[in-house]
């Protein structure tokens, strides 16, 4: 189990190359990874953390360098930030013990979401009569399963994985080295939700889009991704707002499907099919790309395929939610975000969490001018 | 001798792919002329020394996204002057002056990204655009724009043979996939670099101390097609000694080490040779003013290395180096562990030491700290070596670019030994340098020698070609 960075392979071959790249500096203008780098002499495996957290695998740095493999120096900053990025989630996951799932993190993925879709149906076949399950309800999903069963349930996982995962950016946040929060102010918060928000550094330092997924630049990942993360918001968006509607006006669901929460999310549900099928399809183009490594391949799939899964049965089900496919399109879209909700703090969900951290620990740098967080090595 | 699908007759051929023969292949294809280029180097490779750049210098009247202020004809012109002491065509240059005017927004229409204009940051940004992601970013984007004007470039495909006839390229036999095939066009455009990866042909000026230099780039620019040309009667321009080299770490890879292996800290320390003692003047100018001379102040030390050593006060005052400096806690260890005498390397500390005036340090200016009474004096930023631990850097002779080349006029035609024109031969970039640089070096000239003449180039080989045709 890895628990600080200092054991970590990919940190000492990321402290080589970054090595280089201070010498060279020609990507500065790429990303954020590049002008941190610079505020450094020498780098601390929390120092290379938190470089690892400001890479987006964008590739650039890879396909713009004259030292790249064949060259002796095999320089190839994305792959192995990619590698000690992983190393990073897994020193910060709470509890301990679960940080091995981002080892074989696909199989756990698909093991965990398989398991959560099971205990659902089995669930649903012990304890819902038959003929409440295949029959018609006229859309009330409530109808098959109680309103407070659901918020039961997927309260308290919610709870839990809202726990970890503060925990684990807790815990980030000292593995990068970053000071005290009080040191934090609103501008840098401020700064690094807005570079996440426009994924300013998925353009490649310029018009053109980074070079994604091969050499000629592209701005079809930063899109696909905002329609990704859009959709992610706008489901989240529907959800918090039918709970509104529920216990704030006592508005009950089923809403029509030109209701506010049902265009939430169905609109949502589409940018997170749209988004991760784009990415999964770009994925595909750059198989066999010295950036991708098979570990973070694996990572990021597997959060694509849930969050496909996830709107693709939530679509089903509102579209067909009239016939008597509600109750096993419900039990089966249940135990799908069952699946996600499981995986969040153990799987690539946690890299927008850590990347906000790190942008935010960048903005604090970038003001003060200087190195704020690692521990600079004595020199 | 060509077989099979294999075209190999074009309107212009272009011999070398690197960023001048690039802009000559684009300029062609632009006029509507079919165009190849055959590179030497595999794809990974392709571009030379241009995949090395960083910057090129640019005449500009008012600040631009890309660079602060204004970089006026005359004060670019006085600076090119200064640095080769005269040796300079003062046409050819101020052509290329001009002409570098328009680099940056030819090269950002064709795809090319610059860093946007960060004064103060980088010294360099009133005069340099700097590219963003570098000299492969800028190659990468070039061949990408030329293939989709309907370029055919290949790699791997050195030509071995030119064949001249009258003052006229008739033909030039090049090597692809093992096979030998000879391409015929209108107009060739020759872009094949200088002979500085060439260590036989620097020795015949050299002599065996070539046998130690490093060579900064690409291990292709080996002058084959510069030798051919004035063997068969093409007018030769510079000095076969001159070229720009600088002092980089010893320990740099023999061929295509780059940037990343200079050692920044000259004007910081003292600089001694294999006996230990000083030999030049370590403080005379701002260290980018001064770092191209550094290469052939070591050439011409014995066995071609100097030792430059530092204390602790210049950590964080220069580039860290990519290979880790050697330290010690004492002058007597250091000299130990990088081979020198440690009597005679103490003596040398202590002679500089004692001759020191420190005033006020100040690494920005031109400062007051100087040695009085020592030969060869440092004339700045002199400070004692008095504070452990001690760091040295080994250097060697690193050399970038030679300066012979072919004699071009302003159409950028080759010029024949009898003085008149070549009727179909065209030449840019390293391989006619020569032409303004007759010595010395202005940093990021290079690729604006390489562009502004690859781009005349191309103009000129597809008006020849169209009038021919
Ligand atoms: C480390 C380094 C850093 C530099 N930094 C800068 C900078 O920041 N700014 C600047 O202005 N200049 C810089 N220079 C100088 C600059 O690289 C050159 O001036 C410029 O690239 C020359 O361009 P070119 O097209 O003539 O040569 P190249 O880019 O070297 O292209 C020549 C091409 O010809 C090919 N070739 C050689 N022989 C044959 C053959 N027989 N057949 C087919 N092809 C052949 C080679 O493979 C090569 O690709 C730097 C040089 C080095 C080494
Ligand atoms: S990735 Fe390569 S080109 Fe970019 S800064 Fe690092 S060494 Fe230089
Ligand atoms: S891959 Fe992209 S984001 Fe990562 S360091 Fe390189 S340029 Fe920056």
């Amino acid at each position: 189990m890895l628990l600080t960075l200092a054991d970590s392979a990919a940190a000492v071959e990321a402290d080589r190359i970054m090595t280089i790249c201070n010498a060279c500096r020609y990507c500065e203008g790429h990303c954020a990874v590049f002008p941190a780098m610079t505020q450094r002499l020498a780098f601390t495996p929390a120092d290379l953390g938190y470089f690892a957290n400001l890479c987006h695998a964008c590739g650039s740095c890879y396909h713009h360098c004259q030292y790249a493999d064949p060259h002796e120096f095999k320089v190839n900053v994305p792959r192995t930030m990619a590698e000690l990025r992983l190393d990073t989630y897994e020193a910060a996951a709470w509890p301990r013990f679960l940080g091995r799932s981002f080892q074989n993190n696909g199989v756990w993925t698909a093991i965990v979401t398989v398991l959560a879709i099971g205990l659902f149906l089995l669930a649903a076949a012990a304890l819902i009569e038959p003929a409440t399950l295949f029959g018609r309800h006229g859309g009330n999903f409530y109808a098959v399963m109680s309103h407070n069963v659901m918020v039961t349930v997927f309260g308290s996982v919610a709870l839990f994985v809202l726990v970890a995962i503060v925990i684990g950016m807790a815990r980030f946040w000292r593995l990068i080295g970053a000071p005290p929060l009080r040191e934090v102010g609103l501008r840098e918060i401020a700064s690094a939700v807005h570079d996440a928000l426009t994924l300013k550094y998925l353009g490649g330092g310029a018009d053109l889009g980074c070079t994604y997924p091969a050499e000629a630049p592209s701005k079809l990942r930063r899109l696909f991704h905002h329609f990704t993360f859009y959709g992610f918001l706008l489901c989240f968006a529907a959800t918090t707002l039918g709970t509104l509607y529920h216990y704030g006006f006592g508005w009950a669901a089923p809403y029509g499907y030109l209701s506010l929460p049902s265009l939430l999310g169905t609109f949502g549900g589409l940018g997170l099919m749209i988004g991760p099928a784009g990415l999964m399809v770009l994925k595909r183009r750059a198989a066999g790309s010295p950036v991708q490594t098979a570990a973070t391949k694996k990572l990021d799939e597997g959060l694509l395929v849930l969050l496909f899964l996830t709107a693709f049965t939530g679509l089903l089900l509102t579209a067909l939610r009239g016939s008597e496919l509600l109750g096993l399109l419900l039990v089966v879209h249940l135990g799908v975000v069952m699946g996600l909700f499981l995986c969040m703090p153990y799987g690539k969900f946690v890299h927008g969490f850590y990347r906000i951290l790190a942008l935010v620990g960048h903005a604090l740098e970038q003001r003060q001018g200087r190195q704020v967080l690692g521990k600079l090595a004595e020199t | 001798m060509s077989r099979g699908d294999l075209q190999t007759s074009f309107d212009v051929l272009v011999i070398g792919g690197g960023n001048a023969g690039l802009s000559a292949a684009i300029m062609a294809a632009e006029a509507g002329c079919s165009v190849c280029v055959l590179e030497r180097a595999p794809r990974f490779y392709r571009g030379g020394n241009s995949r090395h750049t960083r910057n090129l210098r640019a005449m500009h009247a008012a600040p631009t996204s890309v660079l602060t202020e204004a970089y006026d004809e005359e004060e670019y012109f006085q600076d090119l002057l200064r640095v080769t002491k005269g040796k300079t065509t003062e046409r050819l240059a101020r052509l290329a002056i001009r002409g570098s005017q328009d680099s940056v927004a030819w090269l950002e229409a064709r795809g090319v990204r610059f860093q946007k204009a960060l004064s103060g940051t980088l010294h360099l940004g009133r005069t340099n655009a700097f590219f963003l992601g570098g000299g492969r970013a800028l190659v990468n984007a070039l061949y990408r724009h030329a293939e989709s004007l309907g370029v055919i470039a290949r790699c791997e495909a050195p030509v071995e043979q030119l064949h001249l006839e009258d003052g006229r390229c008739r033909s030039v036999t090049a090597r692809l996939g093992g096979r030998l095939h000879d391409f015929t066009a209108r107009s060739v455009v020759f872009a094949a670099g200088g002979f500085q990866a060439n260590i036989p042909w620097l020795k015949e000026s050299w002599g065996d101390a070539a046998d130690n230099f490093l060579i900064r780039g690409t291990p292709y620019n080996t002058g084959e097609i510069l030798k051919q040309l004035l063997d068969q009667g093409v007018a030769q321009v510079g000095d076969p000694q001159q070229c720009h080299a600088v002092a980089i770490d010893g320990r740099a890879p023999k061929y295509d080490g780059g940037i990343c292996t200079r050692v920044d800290c000259v004007s910081l320390g003292i600089v001694v040779n294999a006996a230990a003692e000083r030999f030049y003047d370590e403080g005379e100018d701002f260290w980018p003013k001064r770092y191209a001379i550094w290469g052939r102040l070591v050439a011409a030390q014995p066995g071609q290395v100097g030792h430059v050593i530092i204390d602790r006060k210049a950590i964080g005052l220069f580039m860290p180096p990519v290979f880790p400096a050697v330290t010690a806690g004492s002058i007597e260890e250091l000299a130990g562990k990088i081979g020198l005498d440690p009597q005679a390397l103490a003596a040398t500390v202590a002679g500089y030491n004692a001759s020191v005036r420190e005033a006020s340090f100040d690494h920005t200016a031109l400062d007051d700290c100087r040695t009085e009474g020592l030969d060869p004096p440092k004339t700045h930023w002199a400070r004692r070596l008095d504070e452990p631990p001690f760091h040295a850097y080994t250097l060697k002779p690193g050399i970038t670019f030679t300066y012979l080349g072919v004699a071009v006029d302003d159409k950028a035609r080759v010029l024949m030994a009898h003085g008149r024109p070549s009727a179909n031969m065209f030449a840019a970039g390293e391989i006619m340098a020569g032409n303004v640089l007759g010595e010395g070096y202005l940093a990021g000239i290079g690729m604006t020698i390489g562009g502004v003449f690859g781009r005349i180039a191309g103009e000129e080989a597809a008006r020849h070609a169209s009038n021919a045709g």
